[in-house]
């Protein structure tokens, strides 16, 4: 099983290469992150134009049909140059979302803009007490005419502070943890009594925690049929994987290769500390464990194109085996570097700091690896 | 867990345990004492230990330790690091004060010990060059003799707190045809001297601690060299010696832990799996601190009976660093979605921080310890001081 790339897909692949060398290099993303607004729209613009956004999208709903695999290629590039634009939180999550599970009118009016860049979202699914738990929601929404009102704040929304829309799951009914009754609505960031506390993260983006007072929201904005938000959450979920674990093995692959560059170059005691045993052997197991991940992302990319059954359990099982081992290989590579390796300047610590947010998202390694044995379980 | 102590010790614990109580200073009660306070803020401690006698329980007491037994030492840094206390600095106490009143003549005793114990001088420490960093022998920063200078040229760097020191003492290259170790003298260099350059170095976590020192055609007293010419090698390694002694950070370790298992009760409800895992795995690092611990006071009660402990020091600082790493990720883990979220540099209060303020410092403090492997020392160069030393590999 090695994924052999499409004439499509090869093009799709050096395209975001030459792009991101062109014009994506870390002291651009430097001063990206650094910039007023913590990205760059001239590169969100300049990524839609390259077909990016269109890519994943079936041609259905008027995208380029290149499904879970465009999205795997896109994200190993994007975490081989630490891409900071809200491409997941837009793209993946609520694109996705609105493509599965919106409707006619919702697709026609959403997707046109997310493919061409006129429109940023985030996906506002966690709270305070929910940890990774998708159906543990206590934002409520209640029905009052032809709206719902929309009460309770959400946590940790990476991009919210960058965003136009907003997906928000909410209770329409039953109780805390019930699997039932959340429901999913698209709000405008800047709607009234809509507030955001924004802050910055480890991995250098911007998110918020939302809150929302007796927001009104049109009934034409409930995302997906009432009351079954989980189930389209899960789905979302497993996409999201997809793309996060791509962006881990590229990040993965770009931590090994430098470490290994620099054991060849850096010399203590009169010889290159690649040179040394105890870090040869090391060096070894950074590349095994990234051949693993680069292997498991594969299999459940192909399987996420395929839409198999059982490919929740397998998207749980890939996040916390690449989830961990990512976290070994930027450990080492950050151990290897020495104190450059903890240095602000040196590109090694974003590395690793994005593989620790990429291990949070959706939950950590700990998490999916019970998920994926609870899964097993069940069926 | 206690030493077996005698009615003295245990009532030495008592007034120890009494003093710290009523003066540890408030202000220095803030959310990271690492980062967060002023080069004032964090000398409130050092000359209330002054005032009372107390600052350097390491130093022979004529030139102003305490007097205290091992035992009393040992006690001492148990009660102070479980009380969460910011130890004094340990450049200026526990590094450059022994090499002086070890190593030093007459005139820089007088001159530098009564600053170093009252707080007048802020050191730092210039070890590390960007080639040299586990090879610490091959340090090229160069001093020529001329008159009664040495004129200091070279390049340090990973300085920890150099943007508040007056001095800073510095391995130099005094014989450049003398094989690594033979060539290198120990020299004190005054900060302000036309030359010295400070450049901040930012960390992972945001936070400014280390600095690159530039020194340029820098005059230094000939007076100022410690010892002899060329023999710096052996107080270096004296020196590194003291670094690492401290470094098994059994108090922090078992504070963290209980902030820890706060954060894990409040966060995570009994029923979710991930708190059985939780459980699960604090109770593996706290065995891991209890056998460091009981390892510790092994040592401990052998050094009170006048056993050499050969390289325990490496044990503990392997195992220290590894236990205190590993808190710190579980920290992390622990809050979930919030873990996502770091404080800003410089800290202030104007910058929203979500999520259990028992968490605020959680991502930071992730991010900074993965230093700890690295200094000092890295681990393998510790595995390979017990490799050699003890094993006889």
């Amino acid at each position: 099983m090695d994924i052999q790339f499409t004439e499509e897909q090869e093009l799709l692949r050096s395209s975001v290469q030459r792009l991101l060398r062109d014009q994506y290099d870390f002291d651009a993303r430097r001063k990206i992150v650094a910039s007023e607004e913590g990205f760059s729209r001239k590169h969100w613009q300049g990524f839609a134009e390259l077909g990016l956004f269109a890519a994943p999208f079936s041609e259905d709903v008027g995208g380029l049909g290149g499904g879970p695999l465009s999205t795997m290629i896109i994200m190993q590039e994007f975490g081989r140059h630490l891409v900071i634009e809200p491409f997941v939180e837009t793209v993946v999550l609520a694109g996705g979302l609105i493509e599965d599970v919106g409707s006619p009118a919702q697709r026609e009016a959403y997707l046109p803009q997310i493919m061409a860049a006129e429109s940023i979202w985030a996906l506002a699914w966690a709270e305070g007490r929910s940890r990774y738990d998708l159906s543990n929601v206590t934002m409520t929404a209640r029905r009052q005419g032809d709206s719902y009102v929309l009460s309770g704040t959400k946590a940790a929304v990476i991009a919210a502070p960058w965003a136009d829309k907003l997906i928000v799951s909410a209770r329409t009914s039953g109780e805390p943890r019930d699997r039932s009754g959340v429901s999913l609505f698209v709000v405008d960031r800047h709607s009234a009594n809509l507030h955001l506390q924004g802050f910055k993260t480890i991995d250098g983006r911007r998110a918020a925690e939302v809150t929302l007072i007796d927001v009104q929201v049109p009934a034409s904005q409930l995302l997906g049929t009432e009351g079954e938000g989980v189930a389209a959450l899960e789905a979302c979920r497993d996409c999201a994987i997809g793309a996060l674990c791509a962006e881990a093995v590229g990040a993965m692959a770009e931590l090994n290769s430098a470490t290994l560059e620099y054991s060849k170059t850096r010399k203590q005691f009169g010889s290159t500390i690649g040179s040394f045993q105890v870090l040869q052997h090391r060096m070894v197991d950074m590349f095994i464990a990234h051949q693993e991940a680069l292997s498991l992302m594969q299999h459940l990319s192909l399987s996420l194109a395929a839409n198999e059954a059982g490919l929740s359990r397998l998207a749980s099982g890939a996040k916390s085996k690449i989830g961990y081992a990512g976290r070994f290989i930027a450990d080492q590579a950050v151990q290897l570097h020495g104190g450059m390796g903890m240095t602000d300047e040196l590109n090694i610590g974003h590395y690793f700091k994005r593989i620790s947010s990429i291990n949070i998202q959706f939950g950590d390694p700990a998490f999916h690896v019970l998920r994926f044995a609870q899964l097993d379980a069940a069926a | 867990m206690e030493l077996n102590l005698s009615k003295e010790d245990a009532a030495f614990r008592d007034e120890v345990r009494a003093f710290i109580a009523e003066n540890y200073p408030q202000e220095m009660r803030v959310p990271n004492p690492e980062t967060d306070l002023t080069k004032e803020q964090s000398m409130l401690w050092h000359r209330i230990l002054h005032k009372k006698g107390w600052i350097a329980p390491l130093w022979p007491k004529e030139y102003g330790g305490t007097g205290w037994s091992i035992t009393q030492r040992f006690i001492w840094e148990q009660e102070t690091s479980r009380a969460g206390t910011l130890p004094p600095l340990a450049f200026s106490v526990t590094m450059v004060g022994p090499v002086i009143y070890t190593y030093g003549n007459d005139a820089q005793k007088k001159k530098f010990l009564p600053r170093i114990l009252s707080g007048d001088d802020w050191w730092c420490q210039g070890y590390s060059e960007p080639g040299s960093g586990s090879d610490l022998a091959s340090v090229r920063t160069k001093a020529v003799r001329n008159g009664d200078h040495y004129i200091v040229n070279g390049h340090k760097t990973w300085t920890t707190l150099a943007q508040h020191a007056d001095w800073i003492f510095c391995l130099v290259r005094t014989d450049p045809a003398a094989k690594a170790q033979a060539g290198i003298s120990f020299l004190l260099i005054d900060m302000k001297t036309p030359g010295v350059t400070v450049r901040p170095i930012i960390t992972i976590d945001g936070s400014h601690e280390i600095n690159d020192v530039f020194l340029e055609d820098v005059r230094v007293p000939v007076e100022n060299l410690i010892g002899e010419e060329n023999k710096g090698w052996t107080y270096a390694k004296f020196l590194l010696g003291n670094e690492r002694t401290s470094m098994a950070g059994i108090g922090r370790s078992t504070r963290y832990i209980a902030k820890l298992k706060k954060i894990v009760k409040a966060e995570i409800p009994a029923g979710d799996p991930a708190h059985l895992e939780f459980v699960k795995d604090i109770a593996r690092v706290e065995l891991d601190v209890l056998a460091l611990e009981a390892t510790e006071l092994r040592v401990v009660a052998q050094m009170a009976r006048g056993i050499d402990p050969g390289p325990a020091a490496s044990l503990f600082k392997i195992r220290g660093t590894e236990i205190f790493q590993n808190i710190t990720e579980l920290t992390h883990r622990a809050i979930g979605n919030y873990g996502l979220a770091i404080r800003e540099h410089p800290v202030s209060a104007n910058h929203f921080m979500p999520g259990p303020e028992d968490g605020h410092t959680a991502s930071e403090k992730y991010l900074n310890a993965r230093k700890l492997s690295i200094y000092g020392g890295s681990n393998e160069i510790q595995r390979n001081i017990i490799a050699k030393a003890v094993l006889g590999l």
